[in-house]
């Protein structure tokens, strides 16, 4: 599994990654954490309101911050 | 009229003269009083507008404002956009990805011009201040200029016709479709609420700052002073602004500050260009939005604005 998270560096962005080790963890599961800062390839994603989370390719969530429990759903 | 405030002058007097037992009368006493005071009707206010604003904004995505304004033109869409620029936050952080989508949506240069100038320059924490300290009908006279400022300012800006010194790359990015999220009542009135803390958060301690100094100057300099200074220059506006620019600070801290200063006899129109640069045109916005727009649009842009903005400190202290 690959996990992105979208974003050019802002806390929240911060935040968003470390909801997602710690949903990896609480879930028991591994997967690689991929930080994307550039911006031309953060909107390839067709993102423009940061941070996202993308899993395998998918975006799950843009403009907020999703939670662990949040983040345990999109990785099961 | 029932003074909605009244709440806050119960407690604040009850903490001044029964909880630090301070003498009614005292110069120390009057000053605890006015503070707590302050501090307590800022803390309601911005608690009560981050989260009507923000459970707003819940329903005007980015997206949404896309499709809205997408090959638009006409001083119209220069209104639409500065109003979506109201309740839009600017953070620095989403400034140039919004930038570009809108590019890439087709809205005219003119149009984003809009949004980007009242975006950073009326929000509702600065407006929840201004409303403590200043007053409603300040506070919506500042709203009222800024939503002005960004359609007049984005509107000439389109006139120049610079599209071309839009940053090249800008041009290259192609957006997939992304379908919108759902949003359930439960996840807005929580991102509402979610707001209100991180904001509190970054600025509390600004407004306790900000009132305490405003209120020391209260207490200490003369009436007048600045009257006597800055009162019948016209050269106050542009000094005012200028200075504005490279002050980025807390602006909810630096209104309880300036309104000490207003009182001391600095004129309002002034006081209002001073804010409104400030929070406008500041040193790490212009860098962020370097990496997006060549020299000669981010300089129109800085002049446009700054301009629009003596404009409206002048006219106010015509005014008032």
């Amino acid at each position: 599994m690959k996990i992105e998270i979208l974003g050019t560096g802002c806390p929240n962005c911060k935040k968003l990654e470390e909801n997602a080790k710690k949903a990896l963890e609480e879930s028991e599961k591994n997967a690689e954490i991929i930080k994307v800062t550039s911006i031309p390839e953060i909107m390839s994603y067709g993102i423009m309101s940061t941070p996202a989370i993308v899993v395998d390719d998918e975006v799950k969530a843009y403009g907020k911050v999703s939670t662990v429990e949040e983040i345990k759903k999109m990785i099961n | 009229m029932v003074d909605i405030f009244y709440p806050f002058q119960f407690i604040s007097d009850k903490i001044t003269y029964n909880l630090l037992n301070l003498v009614s009368g005292t110069h120390l006493a009057d000053s605890a009083n006015f503070i707590i005071y302050d501090v307590l009707k800022i803390f309601f206010l911005l608690i009560f507008m981050i989260f009507i604003v923000s459970y707003i904004r819940s329903y005007i995505t980015v997206e949404k404002t896309r499709k809205l304004l997408g090959g638009r033109k006409g001083i119209f869409f220069n209104f639409i956009a500065s109003c979506v620029g109201v309740v839009t936050p600017f953070c620095s952080c989403s400034s140039v990805p919004l930038f570009i989508g809108f590019v890439e949506a087709g809205i005219p240069l003119g149009v984003t011009f809009s949004f980007l100038i009242t975006s950073p320059l009326v929000n509702e924490a600065a407006l929840a201040v201004l409303w403590a300290i200043f007053g409603l009908r300040l506070t919506l006279i500042y709203l009222i200029s800024g939503i002005a400022i960004g359609v007049i300012g984005g509107y000439v800006i389109g006139l120049f016709k610079m599209e071309k010194h839009v940053a090249d790359f800008v041009y290259d990015v192609k957006l997939k479709k992304l379908k919108e999220q759902e949003t359930t009542q439960n996840e807005r009135v929580g991102y509402a609420i979610n707001e209100v803390k991180s904001i509190f958060k970054k600025v509390w301690i600004y407004v306790i700052a900000g009132v305490t100094l405003g209120g020391i100057f209260h207490g200490f300099a003369p009436e007048g002073i600045l009257a006597k200074y800055a009162g019948s220059s016209l050269l106050g506006v542009p000094i005012a602004t200028i200075i504005g620019i490279p002050l980025y600070s807390n602006v909810m801290g630096m209104i309880p500050i300036i309104e000490s200063l207003v009182a001391k006899g600095l004129p309002i129109g002034t006081a209002l260009a001073f804010l409104m640069a400030v929070t406008a045109l500041s040193l790490p916005e212009i860098i962020i939005l370097k990496k997006v727009l060549k020299k000669k649009l981010i300089i129109t842009f800085v002049v446009v604005t700054g301009l629009a903005i003596m404009f409206t400190g002048y006219l106010f202290n015509w005014l008032i």
